[in-house]
């Protein structure tokens, strides 16, 4: 019997398909059977990220109606031997096209056959979201350090925290610019961390190879020696119960160059 | 009342053919025609007869054309090849324009737009990624077709896909269906393609020029110049 993990921020814009993508990668990477479901009908991304956009025969609409069975749905990632699976969006309908009873009906379905489910949320809190969390055991909430997205997070997760049978929601911060941080113009994973006083369980740093990975439909975590893959690949580690401590960005990129710039005063 | 005018039967060479009085009542037509089929008689019993049968301007439902073949079935070796009719309805001759037509439509297909059309399509303009557009029968894009296209919707095997700029994310014509390749140079599509079922059955893409002599329908021009 698989986990069904929803990907929620309130806020659009902070990451959560990508970071659906990477866990979904990371965790695939690990052996273990994932299914992703793009809950963004109308306007879906996460076929695109993960570069299967031109495989999707059928959609989870026609799933929720009737006109095709859940494996034809599916989409394989070519890249893992029958570990990734993707359940696109509908583009073609809105949200309302799907109730949340059928999204809890749908899930129980594929948590018989998967290790994993996640589930990527539409940004907002309304009809997209109810049925995103609907069929969830928990829920991974991802914001970045600005304002705004920490304060949309923290609507999420009082909202979150009203749904019954679901385990508290744990924290990704993403996108975050040490440079930024070490002048004091951006929030730190700390400051966030506390203010929305839930347990952190990943810190990705911004970087380039991010969205150059998802312009080229191939989710970062493939990348073993990126910055931005490790901590995607940390988290699903913690995802699946091992203790990884939790690193810094400025800690992560830190090379023995710049311990030496810092060791001869140039640097801080 | 003149009895016996009503059904006139025809032998040709290529079997009987049925001429039915399209003035009379239906029933009295059946009742006429059981009795004459009566009379017929097979020489070589072995033989199948093929039967055409002619009902003038006269309207035949569907239900009043399966009561006439099982009239016909019955007797023995007799085969009903076609019902021709002077007449079809409204909605029929409709949907006949329908799906002969071209329908054009000028601007852009955007992600998550479906544009759907019973007969063939001509679009002038692009479909984007996550687009689709549909049709009945064949479909013809002069921009660059970048989303779904799939013609022959209904199951036309026979319909074809042109673009100016192929480079689709998928192609569908009738229940066969490719995919693109994971990626796509734009540069190094110049040339007009078509798309197409092969004798293989197999959805193929070919240069525009090739069509002409694979699917001559297409060309309705009728004359010389």
């Amino acid at each position: 019997m698989g986990e069904a993990i929803v990907i929620t921020s309130g806020k659009g814009g902070v990451g959560k398909t990508t970071t659906t993508a990477n866990l979904g990668t990371a965790l695939a990477l690990q052996e273990k059977k994932v299914c992703l479901i793009d809950t963004d009908i109308g306007l879906r991304n996460l076929d695109v990220v993960m570069g299967l956009e031109n495989r999707i025969i059928y959609d989870l609409v026609d799933v929720v109606e009737g006109r095709c069975k859940i494996h034809q749905a599916l989409v394989k990632d070519k890249r893992f031997n029958e570990l990734l699976y993707l359940l696109p969006a509908a583009q073609t309908t809105d949200k309302s096209a799907v109730a949340p009873e059928q999204m809890k009906k749908l899930i129980e379905e594929l948590k018989q056959d998967y290790d994993y489910i996640l589930i990527d949320c539409p940004a907002g809190i309304e009809q997209g979201y109810k049925n995103a969390v609907a069929g969830a055991d928990r829920a991974i909430v991802v914001t970045t350090p600005e304002k705004s997205a920490v304060r949309d997070a923290d609507r999420v997760i009082g909202l979150l925290e009203k749904e019954e049978g679901m385990a508290p929601p744990k924290l990704v911060v993403n996108r975050i610019r040490s440079h930024m941080v070490r002048e004091g113009d951006m929030l730190d994973v700390d400051e966030v961390a506390s203010h929305l006083s839930i347990e952190l369980i990943g810190i990705v740093a911004d970087d380039d190879e991010v969205i150059k990975s998802s312009h080229n439909g191939e989710p970062v975590a493939h990348n073993p020696n990126n910055q931005a893959s490790i901590a995607y690949r940390n988290i699903a580690r913690r995802i699946l119960g091992e203790s990884v401590p939790l690193q810094q960005p400025d800690q992560q990129q830190e090379t023995i160059f710049t311990k030496f710039k810092r060791f001869i005063g140039i640097s801080q | 009342m003149k009895m016996g005018q009503n059904v006139v039967i025809k032998g040709t060479k290529d079997g009987l053919t049925l001429q039915l009085n399209d003035k009379c009542a239906y029933n009295e037509l059946i009742e006429e025609l059981v009795e004459k089929l009566d009379t017929v008689t097979n020489d070589r019993q072995d033989a199948l007869i093929t039967v055409t049968v002619q009902t003038g301007n006269r309207y035949v439902t569907e239900e009043d054309k399966e009561i006439l073949k099982n009239v016909i079935r019955k007797r023995q070796h007799l085969v009903v090849e076609d019902i021709k009719s002077n007449v079809i309805t409204l909605d029929e001759a409709v949907r006949w324009k329908e799906e002969e037509e071209i329908v054009s439509y000028a601007g852009r297909i955007r992600s998550g737009q479906v544009l759907e059309v019973p007969g063939n399509l001509l679009l002038v303009g692009d479909v984007n990624p996550g687009g689709t557009i549909k049709a009945g029968g064949s479909i013809y894009v002069m921009g660059a077709l970048k989303g779904v296209a799939h013609a022959g919707c209904y199951g036309n095997d026979r319909a074809v896909i042109t673009a100016a700029k192929m480079m689709p994310t998928q192609l569908r014509i009738s229940n066969h269906l490719t995919r693109s390749p994971d990626r796509y140079d734009e540069e190094e599509i110049t040339e007009s393609e078509c798309a197409f079922i092969n004798e293989a059955d197999q959805l193929v893409i070919d240069r525009l020029q090739v069509l002409k002599y694979l699917r001559p329908d297409i060309s309705t021009f009728k004359g010389g110049f």
